[in-house]
């Protein structure tokens, strides 16, 4: 059985009463909104490349703590970093949370994202950690808008505990 | 079946409660090491041994499909499957067996009419009313229904407690109104609709009204001839039996001048390419092998609800939502949605500044199971502006000390969260 507890510790509350880089980016390059219907869970993202890097991010919505905290910490962890960096941490990220990476185990970048780990035992609550990611490699396409359940959903086949 | 006469006290009119819960195998579950409790209710219930046993005893010694050999088993399973009809038909007090069809669920029997009865009789111009409280399911075949025909929908409003406005719904009637859908009972927050009062003021109209039955079959005595209801739908599996099945009660007259909703076998009298004619009601609605033990496992819930009796029912699951409700409002920081004065025992609630979903999965963790979102109700979810709520769905196999379970796992997000 999922151990929920762990999921909300300290580090994900904290960051879901005090959001990091919340808000606008004015001279954003990249933006999308994520969007998971089955939960009313609802982010803009706002992205400043430069040099093909991450020099901006801000994020706002409305969601539930796992997403926002899961916004907030992924919008520290790829400030700064180079698109393809930003790009690997997506990649890793969804996999940790579909089970597919055992952070444990096998070598990885994720940090303290790894706190997000438990969220695998918990099919119906993996979109919610993931969508932020999901909206930033929207945002990295320039799609203006995704979604979980979208028919052009790039990540879509690749998240299990699906549309049920 | 005697665990259903155990069930009821010495006492008449009161509720065993756990003499009721010994004939629910899954209610002896642990969730997480505690014991489940289960408040999930309004989605779908839980099925009482009486009635897997009759889903076992059909599958190892009466199933061969129906209405049609002439060999022992497919005799046997045509009786049983036409009983079930028949205690369906009693269940709702139906004036006439063949005006009672087997559907998928509440879900196909809405689609049933807006296709049979509504592609035929409904064109452009004309218009339908719904109400605010109104499950997808009573609103999107209609709303495709009106896209197809250039049909308008009409919306009955509510108000801030969740009622539907009466005064609002007569003054919605002109000429053009042809049909009208409502909730007997709102699956979002409980409300019971005065489905009664708004069936006769339609039928002033000469307007024809389906009652989606779907939260209320489970919860109180139906009877489609006192309410004068022109369609009824509800679900086998809220009904605690098992899914993929449901009931459509339509008045006899209305159905003999509807289009069948699906084509094939069973439900025609002869085929030849060039015609073909359309079998009796209620076989012109049922084409295909219908899901025949699910409808007989529905019959065997039906008989056990009826064993406990529906006002027995009705009144534990009352005293649990008195009960409930005042638990939940002694809460600070939680706020019940949905306040009507007639309520079915749901209650619908946020937990400030903590998410539903949020509520919902540190629920689980203490093995209580409710459910969380927009509950296929988003029109309500807007009229309330919020996203979603945490609904607490109760049934008679439910108690006391699980509403206790409940406002405690609810303290305990609260602590989490700070």
């Amino acid at each position: 059985m999922a151990d929920t507890k762990q999921l909300y510790q300290e580090v994900i509350l904290d960051h879901n009463r005090k959001p990091r880089n919340w808000g606008t980016l004015p001279d954003a390059t990249h933006q999308a909104e994520g969007v998971n219907p089955l939960c009313g869970d609802r982010l803009q993202l706002a992205v400043k490349l430069s040099d093909d890097a991450v020099e901006g991010i801000a994020f706002e919505g409305e969601s539930c703590a796992i997403c926002k905290a899961s916004a907030s910490m992924m919008t520290t962890a790829v400030k700064g970093k180079a698109r393809s960096d930003a790009e690997r941490l997506i990649q890793e990220f969804r996999d940790m949370a579909t089970g597919k990476l055992d952070t444990g185990k096998e070598p990885h970048h994720l940090g303290r994202l790894t706190v997000f780990a438990g969220v695998r035992d918990l099919p119906t609550r993996v979109k919610c950690a993931i969508l932020p990611w999901h909206t930033l490699h929207a945002a990295f396409n320039s799609m203006r808008t995704t979604s979980t359940e979208a028919d052009a959903d790039p990540m879509h086949e690749q998240t299990p505990g699906g549309a049920a | 079946m005697t665990a259903i006469h155990n069930a009821v006290l010495e006492r008449p009119g009161a509720l065993d409660v756990e003499r009721v819960r010994a004939d629910f195998p899954i209610l002896k579950l642990k969730v997480n090491q505690k014991p489940l409790v289960f408040l999930d209710n309004a989605a779908s219930s839980q099925m009482p041994q009486p009635v897997i046993d009759r889903l076992v005893k059909y599958q190892t010694s009466e199933h061969a499909n129906i209405h049609r050999a002439v060999h022992y088993l497919s005799e046997k399973a045509t009786s049983e499957y036409e009983a079930a009809r028949r205690k369906a038909q009693r269940f709702i007090n139906a004036p006439d067996e063949h005006a009672v069809i087997f559907t998928s669920g509440t879900t196909e029997g809405i689609n049933l009419v807006a296709h049979g009865y509504g592609r035929k009789f409904i064109g452009a111009g004309d218009e339908i009313i719904l109400t605010t409280l109104e499950h997808h399911s009573n609103i999107v075949p209609w709303q495709m229904l009106a896209e197809e025909k250039g049909a308008r929908i009409r919306v009955v409003p509510i108000n801030d407690r969740g009622e539907l406005d009466v005064a609002e719904y007569k003054r919605l009637f002109n000429a053009h109104t042809k049909f009208v859908g409502v909730g007997h009972v709102s699956n979002a927050l409980g409300t019971i609709n005065p489905v009664k009062e708004l069936i006769a003021i339609a039928h002033e109209h000469d307007v024809p009204v389906l009652v989606d039955g779907a939260q209320a079959a489970p919860h109180t005595r139906v009877d489609v001839q006192d309410l004068d209801c022109d369609f009824y739908a509800f679900s086998g599996h809220k009904v605690c039996g098992p899914t993929g099945i449901g009931i459509l009660y339509g008045k006899a007259a209305l159905l003999e001048k509807m289009q069948p909703f699906k084509g094939g076998g069973d439900m025609i009298l002869s085929v030849t390419f060039e015609k073909t004619t359309y079998n009796t009601i209620p076989h012109k609605f049922e084409a295909g092998t219908p899901p025949i033990a699910a409808a007989i496992g529905m019959g065997a819930a039906l008989d056990y609800l009826s064993g406990i009796g529906m006002d027995t029912i009705a009144a534990h699951e009352t005293d649990l939502l008195d009960y409930a409700t005042d638990q939940v409002n002694r809460m600070p920081g939680v706020r019940i949605i949905g306040t009507a004065e007639q309520k079915a025992a749901v209650v619908s609630f946020v937990v400030q500044g903590v998410h539903p979903h949020d509520v919902g999965t540190l629920l689980n963790e203490e093995g209580v199971a409710i459910r969380t979102g927009h509950h296929c109700a988003q029109p309500v979810m807007q009229r309330f502006k919020v996203p979603a709520t945490c609904r607490a769905s109760f049934a008679f196999y439910n108690t006391m000390s699980e509403v206790d379970a409940l406002v405690a796992a609810i303290r305990k997000v609260q602590k989490v969260f700070g």
